[in-house]
Protein backbone atom coordinates (compact mmCIF):
# COMPACT_ATOMS: atom_id res chain seq x y z
CA UNK A 1 0.00 0.00 0.00
CA UNK A 2 1.18 3.49 -0.76
CA UNK A 3 1.52 5.51 2.38
CA UNK A 4 -0.06 8.92 2.20
CA UNK A 5 2.20 11.66 3.55
CA UNK A 6 0.69 13.04 6.71
CA UNK A 7 -0.29 16.66 6.81
CA UNK A 8 -0.77 16.68 10.55
CA UNK A 9 0.96 14.69 13.26
CA UNK A 10 -2.49 13.52 14.42
CA UNK A 11 -4.88 11.12 12.70
CA UNK A 12 -8.44 12.15 11.99
CA UNK A 13 -9.89 10.76 15.15
CA UNK A 14 -7.33 12.45 17.38
CA UNK A 15 -7.83 15.63 15.42
CA UNK A 16 -11.58 15.56 16.01
CA UNK A 17 -11.04 14.90 19.70
CA UNK A 18 -8.55 17.77 19.80
CA UNK A 19 -11.10 20.16 18.31
CA UNK A 20 -13.70 19.10 20.87
CA UNK A 21 -11.27 19.61 23.74
CA UNK A 22 -10.12 23.01 22.49
CA UNK A 23 -13.72 24.18 22.06
CA UNK A 24 -14.76 22.94 25.49
CA UNK A 25 -11.75 24.60 27.16
CA UNK A 26 -12.49 27.85 25.36
CA UNK A 27 -16.14 27.84 26.43
CA UNK A 28 -15.23 27.03 30.03
CA UNK A 29 -12.74 29.93 30.06
CA UNK A 30 -15.44 32.31 28.83
CA UNK A 31 -17.92 31.04 31.41
CA UNK A 32 -15.43 31.39 34.25
CA UNK A 33 -14.20 34.81 33.21
CA UNK A 34 -17.82 35.93 32.86
CA UNK A 35 -18.28 34.99 36.50
CA UNK A 36 -15.04 36.42 37.85
CA UNK A 37 -14.38 39.51 35.72
CA UNK A 38 -14.25 42.77 37.64
CA UNK A 39 -17.68 44.42 37.52
CA UNK A 40 -15.93 47.75 38.05
CA UNK A 41 -14.89 47.74 34.42
CA UNK A 42 -18.46 48.06 33.16
CA UNK A 43 -19.52 50.96 35.36
CA UNK A 44 -20.03 54.29 33.62
CA UNK A 45 -16.73 56.12 33.17
CA UNK A 46 -17.35 59.39 31.36
CA UNK A 47 -13.68 60.36 31.14
CA UNK A 48 -12.97 57.48 28.78
CA UNK A 49 -15.88 57.55 26.31
CA UNK A 50 -16.00 56.25 22.77
CA UNK A 51 -12.37 55.18 22.65
CA UNK A 52 -11.45 52.80 19.82
CA UNK A 53 -9.81 49.42 20.54
CA UNK A 54 -6.48 49.74 22.36
CA UNK A 55 -4.30 47.65 24.65
CA UNK A 56 -6.15 49.02 27.66
CA UNK A 57 -9.61 48.37 26.17
CA UNK A 58 -9.29 45.47 23.78
CA UNK A 59 -12.71 46.00 22.21
CA UNK A 60 -12.85 49.75 22.86
CA UNK A 61 -15.37 51.52 25.09
CA UNK A 62 -18.94 52.67 24.46
CA UNK A 63 -20.68 56.05 24.80
CA UNK A 64 -20.80 55.63 28.59
CA UNK A 65 -17.15 54.64 28.89
CA UNK A 66 -17.87 50.99 29.67
CA UNK A 67 -15.20 48.49 28.64
CA UNK A 68 -16.64 46.53 25.70
CA UNK A 69 -14.41 43.50 26.20
CA UNK A 70 -15.74 42.94 29.69
CA UNK A 71 -19.32 43.52 28.55
CA UNK A 72 -18.89 41.09 25.66
CA UNK A 73 -17.45 38.31 27.82
CA UNK A 74 -20.15 38.78 30.42
CA UNK A 75 -22.77 38.83 27.71
CA UNK A 76 -21.42 35.60 26.23
CA UNK A 77 -21.40 33.92 29.64
CA UNK A 78 -25.00 35.00 30.14
CA UNK A 79 -25.94 33.75 26.68
CA UNK A 80 -24.30 30.39 27.34
CA UNK A 81 -26.17 30.18 30.63
CA UNK A 82 -29.51 30.92 29.01
CA UNK A 83 -28.61 28.57 26.16
CA UNK A 84 -27.81 25.81 28.64
CA UNK A 85 -31.14 26.09 30.41
CA UNK A 86 -33.03 26.34 27.12
CA UNK A 87 -31.19 23.41 25.53
CA UNK A 88 -31.61 21.18 28.59
CA UNK A 89 -35.33 21.94 28.68
CA UNK A 90 -35.80 21.38 24.97
CA UNK A 91 -33.74 18.19 24.92
CA UNK A 92 -35.73 16.79 27.86
CA UNK A 93 -39.01 17.47 26.10
CA UNK A 94 -37.60 15.90 22.93
CA UNK A 95 -36.43 12.79 24.77
CA UNK A 96 -39.73 12.40 26.57
CA UNK A 97 -41.96 12.90 23.52
CA UNK A 98 -39.68 10.90 21.22
CA UNK A 99 -39.73 7.91 23.55
CA UNK A 100 -43.48 8.20 24.05
CA UNK A 101 -44.18 8.37 20.33
CA UNK A 102 -42.11 5.28 19.68
CA UNK A 103 -43.32 3.11 22.53
CA UNK A 104 -46.87 4.04 23.47
CA UNK A 105 -48.75 2.79 20.45
CA UNK A 106 -50.16 4.17 17.25
CA UNK A 107 -52.43 6.82 18.66
CA UNK A 108 -49.75 8.46 20.80
CA UNK A 109 -47.39 8.32 17.83
CA UNK A 110 -49.88 10.04 15.55
CA UNK A 111 -50.60 12.76 18.10
CA UNK A 112 -46.94 13.48 18.81
CA UNK A 113 -45.98 13.40 15.12
CA UNK A 114 -48.74 15.87 14.45
CA UNK A 115 -47.42 18.10 17.23
CA UNK A 116 -43.89 17.91 15.80
CA UNK A 117 -45.13 18.82 12.33
CA UNK A 118 -47.17 21.66 13.77
CA UNK A 119 -44.15 23.19 15.49
CA UNK A 120 -41.87 22.60 12.52
CA UNK A 121 -44.29 24.24 10.11
CA UNK A 122 -43.85 27.62 11.81
CA UNK A 123 -40.34 29.11 12.00
CA UNK A 124 -38.85 28.78 15.49
CA UNK A 125 -38.31 32.46 15.81
CA UNK A 126 -41.97 33.36 15.25
CA UNK A 127 -43.23 30.98 17.92
CA UNK A 128 -40.42 32.08 20.21
CA UNK A 129 -41.32 35.78 19.83
CA UNK A 130 -44.97 34.95 20.41
CA UNK A 131 -44.31 33.01 23.60
CA UNK A 132 -41.76 35.51 24.93
CA UNK A 133 -44.20 38.34 24.24
CA UNK A 134 -47.10 36.53 25.93
CA UNK A 135 -45.02 35.93 29.05
CA UNK A 136 -44.01 39.59 29.13
CA UNK A 137 -40.40 39.15 28.06
CA UNK A 138 -37.56 39.02 30.57
CA UNK A 139 -35.51 36.03 31.67
CA UNK A 140 -38.51 33.80 32.35
CA UNK A 141 -40.18 34.58 29.04
CA UNK A 142 -37.11 33.86 26.99
CA UNK A 143 -36.21 30.62 28.78
CA UNK A 144 -39.74 29.24 28.56
CA UNK A 145 -39.94 30.34 24.93
CA UNK A 146 -36.66 28.69 24.02
CA UNK A 147 -37.57 25.49 25.84
CA UNK A 148 -40.94 25.21 24.15
CA UNK A 149 -39.76 25.87 20.60
CA UNK A 150 -36.55 23.94 20.04
CA UNK A 151 -37.52 20.33 20.73
CA UNK A 152 -39.25 19.14 17.51
CA UNK A 153 -36.31 18.19 15.31
CA UNK A 154 -34.53 16.32 18.09
CA UNK A 155 -37.79 14.62 19.11
CA UNK A 156 -38.17 13.36 15.55
CA UNK A 157 -34.63 11.96 15.52
CA UNK A 158 -35.14 10.21 18.84
CA UNK A 159 -38.49 8.77 17.75
CA UNK A 160 -36.93 7.29 14.61
CA UNK A 161 -33.97 5.94 16.55
CA UNK A 162 -36.12 4.28 19.21
CA UNK A 163 -38.40 2.73 16.58
CA UNK A 164 -35.43 1.25 14.80
CA UNK A 165 -33.98 -0.29 17.96
CA UNK A 166 -37.37 -1.50 19.15
CA UNK A 167 -37.72 -3.69 16.09
CA UNK A 168 -34.10 -4.86 16.15
CA UNK A 169 -33.58 -8.60 16.42
CA UNK A 170 -31.73 -8.45 19.71
CA UNK A 171 -34.67 -6.65 21.33
CA UNK A 172 -37.10 -9.29 20.04
CA UNK A 173 -34.84 -12.01 21.37
CA UNK A 174 -34.70 -10.20 24.69
CA UNK A 175 -38.48 -10.17 24.84
CA UNK A 176 -38.56 -13.97 24.33
CA UNK A 177 -36.14 -14.20 27.23
CA UNK A 178 -38.97 -12.90 29.37
CA UNK A 179 -37.67 -9.37 29.84
CA UNK A 180 -40.26 -6.69 30.52
CA UNK A 181 -40.76 -3.66 28.29
CA UNK A 182 -39.36 -1.44 31.02
CA UNK A 183 -36.22 -3.59 31.39
CA UNK A 184 -35.66 -3.50 27.64
CA UNK A 185 -36.11 0.27 27.52
CA UNK A 186 -33.55 0.83 30.27
CA UNK A 187 -30.95 -1.74 29.20
CA UNK A 188 -31.27 -1.86 25.41
CA UNK A 189 -32.91 1.29 24.10
CA UNK A 190 -31.62 4.10 26.32
CA UNK A 191 -27.90 3.20 25.97
CA UNK A 192 -28.35 3.30 22.21
CA UNK A 193 -29.92 6.74 22.05
CA UNK A 194 -27.65 8.44 24.59
CA UNK A 195 -24.98 9.39 21.99
CA UNK A 196 -27.65 10.65 19.58
CA UNK A 197 -29.24 12.57 22.40
CA UNK A 198 -26.01 14.22 23.54
CA UNK A 199 -25.08 15.25 20.02
CA UNK A 200 -28.57 16.59 19.41
CA UNK A 201 -28.26 18.49 22.64
CA UNK A 202 -24.93 20.04 21.65
CA UNK A 203 -26.31 21.03 18.24
CA UNK A 204 -29.33 22.65 19.90
CA UNK A 205 -27.03 25.00 21.75
CA UNK A 206 -25.94 27.31 18.91
CA UNK A 207 -29.56 27.54 17.77
CA UNK A 208 -30.76 28.48 21.21
CA UNK A 209 -28.01 31.06 21.75
CA UNK A 210 -28.61 32.75 18.41
CA UNK A 211 -32.35 32.87 18.95
CA UNK A 212 -31.87 34.25 22.44
CA UNK A 213 -29.70 37.03 21.02
CA UNK A 214 -32.24 37.69 18.26
CA UNK A 215 -35.20 37.99 20.62
CA UNK A 216 -33.21 40.15 23.02
CA UNK A 217 -32.15 42.29 20.08
CA UNK A 218 -35.75 43.16 19.23
CA UNK A 219 -36.41 43.98 22.86
CA UNK A 220 -38.51 41.03 24.02
CA UNK A 221 -35.76 39.22 25.87
CA UNK A 222 -33.51 40.04 28.76
CA UNK A 223 -33.83 43.41 30.45
CA UNK A 224 -31.62 46.25 29.08
CA UNK A 225 -29.33 46.57 32.13
CA UNK A 226 -28.03 43.01 31.70
CA UNK A 227 -24.91 42.76 29.56
CA UNK A 228 -26.48 40.35 27.05
CA UNK A 229 -25.10 40.12 23.52
CA UNK A 230 -28.49 40.94 22.00
CA UNK A 231 -28.73 44.09 24.14
CA UNK A 232 -25.19 45.16 23.21
CA UNK A 233 -25.90 44.70 19.52
CA UNK A 234 -29.22 46.54 19.52
CA UNK A 235 -27.81 49.45 21.53
CA UNK A 236 -24.78 49.81 19.32
CA UNK A 237 -26.98 50.08 16.22
CA UNK A 238 -27.55 53.72 17.06
CA UNK A 239 -23.83 54.46 17.18
CA UNK A 240 -22.75 52.51 14.12
CA UNK A 241 -23.51 55.42 11.81
CA UNK A 242 -21.29 57.63 13.99
CA UNK A 243 -18.35 55.47 12.96
CA UNK A 244 -18.06 53.47 16.19
CA UNK A 245 -17.75 50.16 14.41
CA UNK A 246 -16.11 48.32 17.32
CA UNK A 247 -19.32 48.42 19.36
CA UNK A 248 -21.07 45.90 17.12
CA UNK A 249 -18.17 44.26 15.34
CA UNK A 250 -16.40 42.51 18.24
CA UNK A 251 -19.46 41.32 20.17
CA UNK A 252 -21.03 40.06 16.94
CA UNK A 253 -17.86 38.26 15.94
CA UNK A 254 -17.57 36.70 19.40
CA UNK A 255 -21.17 35.48 19.20
CA UNK A 256 -20.50 33.82 15.86
CA UNK A 257 -17.33 32.35 17.27
CA UNK A 258 -19.09 30.78 20.27
CA UNK A 259 -21.86 29.39 18.09
CA UNK A 260 -19.24 27.85 15.82
CA UNK A 261 -17.51 26.29 18.84
CA UNK A 262 -20.68 24.52 19.92
CA UNK A 263 -21.26 23.42 16.36
CA UNK A 264 -17.74 22.01 16.23
CA UNK A 265 -18.25 20.06 19.44
CA UNK A 266 -21.51 18.57 18.18
CA UNK A 267 -20.20 17.71 14.71
CA UNK A 268 -16.97 16.16 15.96
CA UNK A 269 -18.73 14.16 18.64
CA UNK A 270 -21.07 12.80 16.01
CA UNK A 271 -18.15 11.86 13.83
CA UNK A 272 -16.37 10.18 16.72
CA UNK A 273 -19.36 8.11 17.84
CA UNK A 274 -20.30 7.15 14.29
CA UNK A 275 -16.99 5.82 13.17
CA UNK A 276 -15.39 4.16 16.13
CA UNK A 277 -17.33 0.97 15.89
CA UNK A 278 -16.27 -0.10 12.43
CA UNK A 279 -12.94 1.59 11.85
CA UNK A 280 -9.75 1.32 13.90
CA UNK B 1 -45.32 -31.46 25.75
CA UNK B 2 -46.25 -31.02 22.14
CA UNK B 3 -45.88 -27.93 19.99
CA UNK B 4 -48.73 -27.76 17.55
CA UNK B 5 -49.78 -25.37 14.78
CA UNK B 6 -53.52 -25.47 14.09
CA UNK B 7 -54.58 -24.30 10.62
CA UNK B 8 -52.47 -21.19 10.81
CA UNK B 9 -52.49 -18.59 8.05
CA UNK B 10 -50.47 -15.45 7.62
CA UNK B 11 -49.99 -12.56 5.25
CA UNK B 12 -48.14 -9.28 5.46
CA UNK B 13 -50.38 -6.20 5.44
CA UNK B 14 -52.85 -6.71 2.58
CA UNK B 15 -50.56 -8.86 0.47
CA UNK B 16 -51.46 -12.33 -0.79
CA UNK B 17 -51.71 -15.15 1.72
CA UNK B 18 -48.25 -16.50 2.38
CA UNK B 19 -49.81 -19.73 3.62
CA UNK B 20 -53.16 -20.83 4.95
CA UNK B 21 -54.37 -23.79 6.90
CA UNK B 22 -50.92 -25.07 7.79
CA UNK B 23 -50.90 -27.88 10.32
CA UNK B 24 -47.75 -29.07 11.98
CA UNK B 25 -46.80 -30.68 15.23
CA UNK B 26 -43.60 -31.65 16.91
CA UNK B 27 -42.98 -33.98 19.84
CA UNK B 28 -40.29 -33.57 22.49
CA UNK B 29 -36.97 -35.05 21.42
CA UNK B 30 -37.97 -34.99 17.77
CA UNK B 31 -35.94 -33.22 15.09
CA UNK B 32 -38.12 -31.89 12.27
CA UNK B 33 -36.84 -30.25 9.13
CA UNK B 34 -38.69 -27.60 7.14
CA UNK B 35 -37.67 -27.21 3.54
CA UNK B 36 -38.90 -25.39 0.49
CA UNK B 37 -37.88 -22.72 -2.01
CA UNK B 38 -37.13 -19.16 -0.97
CA UNK B 39 -40.03 -16.84 -0.22
CA UNK B 40 -42.54 -19.55 0.72
CA UNK B 41 -42.74 -18.45 4.32
CA UNK B 42 -40.40 -20.85 6.09
CA UNK B 43 -38.98 -18.08 8.23
CA UNK B 44 -42.41 -16.59 8.83
CA UNK B 45 -43.72 -19.96 9.98
CA UNK B 46 -40.80 -20.21 12.39
CA UNK B 47 -41.40 -16.70 13.65
CA UNK B 48 -45.03 -17.57 14.32
CA UNK B 49 -44.10 -20.75 16.16
CA UNK B 50 -41.73 -18.74 18.36
CA UNK B 51 -44.31 -15.95 18.90
CA UNK B 52 -42.30 -13.30 17.06
CA UNK B 53 -45.45 -12.82 14.98
CA UNK B 54 -49.00 -13.83 15.77
CA UNK B 55 -50.90 -15.77 13.10
CA UNK B 56 -53.91 -14.14 11.45
CA UNK B 57 -55.76 -17.44 11.36
CA UNK B 58 -55.54 -20.45 13.57
CA UNK B 59 -53.38 -20.80 16.65
CA UNK B 60 -50.20 -22.27 18.01
CA UNK B 61 -50.50 -24.40 21.10
CA UNK B 62 -48.05 -25.93 23.51
CA UNK B 63 -49.49 -28.99 25.22
CA UNK B 64 -52.97 -27.88 24.21
CA UNK B 65 -52.64 -24.45 25.83
CA UNK B 66 -51.82 -21.24 23.98
CA UNK B 67 -48.22 -20.03 24.12
CA UNK B 68 -47.39 -17.87 27.16
CA UNK B 69 -47.27 -14.13 26.57
CA UNK B 70 -44.99 -13.27 29.46
CA UNK B 71 -41.88 -14.75 30.99
CA UNK B 72 -39.24 -16.96 29.43
CA UNK B 73 -40.59 -18.34 26.17
CA UNK B 74 -40.44 -22.17 25.94
CA UNK B 75 -39.88 -21.94 22.17
CA UNK B 76 -36.59 -20.20 21.43
CA UNK B 77 -35.32 -19.28 18.02
CA UNK B 78 -31.78 -18.85 16.71
CA UNK B 79 -31.55 -16.56 13.72
CA UNK B 80 -29.39 -16.58 10.66
CA UNK B 81 -27.41 -13.41 11.36
CA UNK B 82 -25.85 -13.51 14.80
CA UNK B 83 -24.40 -10.02 14.53
CA UNK B 84 -27.93 -8.59 14.37
CA UNK B 85 -29.16 -10.70 17.24
CA UNK B 86 -26.73 -9.25 19.79
CA UNK B 87 -26.63 -5.76 21.23
CA UNK B 88 -23.46 -4.16 19.84
CA UNK B 89 -23.06 -2.05 22.98
CA UNK B 90 -23.00 -5.02 25.34
CA UNK B 91 -20.01 -7.19 26.16
CA UNK B 92 -20.31 -10.89 25.44
CA UNK B 93 -20.72 -12.07 29.06
CA UNK B 94 -23.72 -9.78 29.44
CA UNK B 95 -25.23 -11.02 26.19
CA UNK B 96 -24.68 -14.63 27.22
CA UNK B 97 -26.27 -14.17 30.64
CA UNK B 98 -29.29 -12.19 29.50
CA UNK B 99 -31.82 -15.02 29.90
CA UNK B 100 -30.08 -17.37 32.34
CA UNK B 101 -26.56 -18.32 33.44
CA UNK B 102 -25.14 -21.07 31.21
CA UNK B 103 -22.79 -23.45 33.04
CA UNK B 104 -19.20 -24.29 32.15
CA UNK B 105 -20.24 -27.59 30.59
CA UNK B 106 -22.49 -25.85 28.08
CA UNK B 107 -19.76 -23.38 27.14
CA UNK B 108 -17.22 -26.19 26.67
CA UNK B 109 -19.66 -28.18 24.58
CA UNK B 110 -20.23 -25.26 22.24
CA UNK B 111 -16.56 -24.36 22.20
CA UNK B 112 -16.94 -20.91 23.76
CA UNK B 113 -13.62 -19.75 25.17
CA UNK B 114 -13.41 -17.82 28.44
CA UNK B 115 -11.39 -15.02 26.86
CA UNK B 116 -14.25 -14.24 24.45
CA UNK B 117 -16.50 -13.27 27.34
CA UNK B 118 -14.75 -9.98 27.96
CA UNK B 119 -14.86 -8.88 24.31
CA UNK B 120 -17.30 -6.74 22.34
CA UNK B 121 -19.44 -8.42 19.67
CA UNK B 122 -17.51 -6.83 16.81
CA UNK B 123 -14.33 -8.42 18.11
CA UNK B 124 -15.67 -11.92 17.39
CA UNK B 125 -16.30 -13.72 14.12
CA UNK B 126 -19.75 -14.78 12.91
CA UNK B 127 -19.20 -18.38 13.94
CA UNK B 128 -18.05 -17.38 17.39
CA UNK B 129 -21.04 -15.08 17.83
CA UNK B 130 -23.45 -17.77 16.66
CA UNK B 131 -22.17 -20.09 19.42
CA UNK B 132 -23.17 -17.44 21.93
CA UNK B 133 -26.61 -17.09 20.37
CA UNK B 134 -27.11 -20.85 20.54
CA UNK B 135 -25.96 -21.01 24.17
CA UNK B 136 -28.26 -18.12 25.01
CA UNK B 137 -31.27 -19.90 23.49
CA UNK B 138 -30.63 -23.19 25.31
CA UNK B 139 -31.93 -22.12 28.71
CA UNK B 140 -33.22 -24.69 31.18
CA UNK B 141 -36.82 -23.77 30.30
CA UNK B 142 -36.41 -24.14 26.55
CA UNK B 143 -38.65 -26.95 25.33
CA UNK B 144 -38.29 -26.41 21.60
CA UNK B 145 -35.49 -24.84 19.61
CA UNK B 146 -36.05 -23.35 16.17
CA UNK B 147 -32.90 -23.12 14.09
CA UNK B 148 -33.69 -20.89 11.15
CA UNK B 149 -30.69 -21.21 8.84
CA UNK B 150 -28.69 -21.29 12.03
CA UNK B 151 -25.44 -22.47 10.51
CA UNK B 152 -25.86 -21.40 6.89
CA UNK B 153 -23.21 -18.73 6.99
CA UNK B 154 -20.66 -20.83 8.86
CA UNK B 155 -17.94 -23.13 7.57
CA UNK B 156 -18.42 -26.90 7.59
CA UNK B 157 -16.31 -27.59 10.69
CA UNK B 158 -18.06 -24.98 12.80
CA UNK B 159 -21.42 -26.24 11.51
CA UNK B 160 -20.61 -29.76 12.57
CA UNK B 161 -19.39 -28.65 15.98
CA UNK B 162 -22.46 -26.57 16.74
CA UNK B 163 -24.92 -29.23 15.56
CA UNK B 164 -23.06 -31.91 17.50
CA UNK B 165 -23.46 -29.87 20.68
CA UNK B 166 -27.08 -28.94 20.04
CA UNK B 167 -28.25 -32.46 19.27
CA UNK B 168 -26.43 -33.80 22.31
CA UNK B 169 -28.12 -31.31 24.60
CA UNK B 170 -31.49 -31.85 22.92
CA UNK B 171 -31.31 -35.62 23.43
CA UNK B 172 -30.35 -35.23 27.05
CA UNK B 173 -33.21 -32.85 27.78
CA UNK B 174 -35.81 -34.34 25.44
CA UNK B 175 -36.00 -31.07 23.58
CA UNK B 176 -37.60 -30.74 20.17
CA UNK B 177 -35.76 -29.05 17.31
CA UNK B 178 -37.08 -27.49 14.12
CA UNK B 179 -34.42 -27.14 11.45
CA UNK B 180 -34.72 -24.83 8.49
CA UNK B 181 -31.95 -25.25 5.97
CA UNK B 182 -31.31 -25.45 2.26
CA UNK B 183 -28.62 -28.08 2.65
CA UNK B 184 -30.19 -31.45 1.99
CA UNK B 185 -27.19 -33.35 3.36
CA UNK B 186 -27.49 -31.63 6.72
CA UNK B 187 -31.23 -32.19 6.68
CA UNK B 188 -30.85 -35.93 6.04
CA UNK B 189 -28.27 -36.28 8.75
CA UNK B 190 -30.24 -34.46 11.45
CA UNK B 191 -33.94 -34.82 10.90
CA UNK B 192 -36.34 -37.59 11.78
CA UNK B 193 -38.86 -36.22 9.31
CA UNK B 194 -39.11 -33.34 6.87
CA UNK B 195 -42.03 -31.00 6.14
CA UNK B 196 -42.24 -29.53 2.63
CA UNK B 197 -43.69 -26.06 2.37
Amino acid sequence: MISIPKKFPLNRKQWALMKVIISVVFIVIILLSGLFLDEGRIVTNLTDRNSPPSVDHLFGTDWLGRDMFTRTVMGLALSIGVGLIGAIGSASIALFLGMMAATMGKRADRLISWLIDLFLSVPHLVTLILIAFMLGGGFKGIVVGLTLTHWPSLARVIRAEVMQIRSAEFVQVSRRMGKSGWWIAVHHIVPHIIPQFLIGFMLLFPHVILHEAAVTFIGLGLSPHEPAIGIILSESMKYLSAGMWWLAFFPGLCLLFIVRMFDQIGENLRWLTDSNRNRD
Amino acid sequence: MQLKANKIGFRYENGPWLFRGVNASIEPGEVVGITGPSGRGKTTLCRILASYESPLEGEVTLNGAPLPKKGYHPVQMVLQHPEKAVNARWKMHRILNEGYHPDEEMLDLLGIKQEWLTRWPHELSGGELQRFCVARALGPDTRFLIADEMTTMLDAITQAQIWQAVTEIAQKRKMGIIVVTHESKLMQRLCHRVIEI
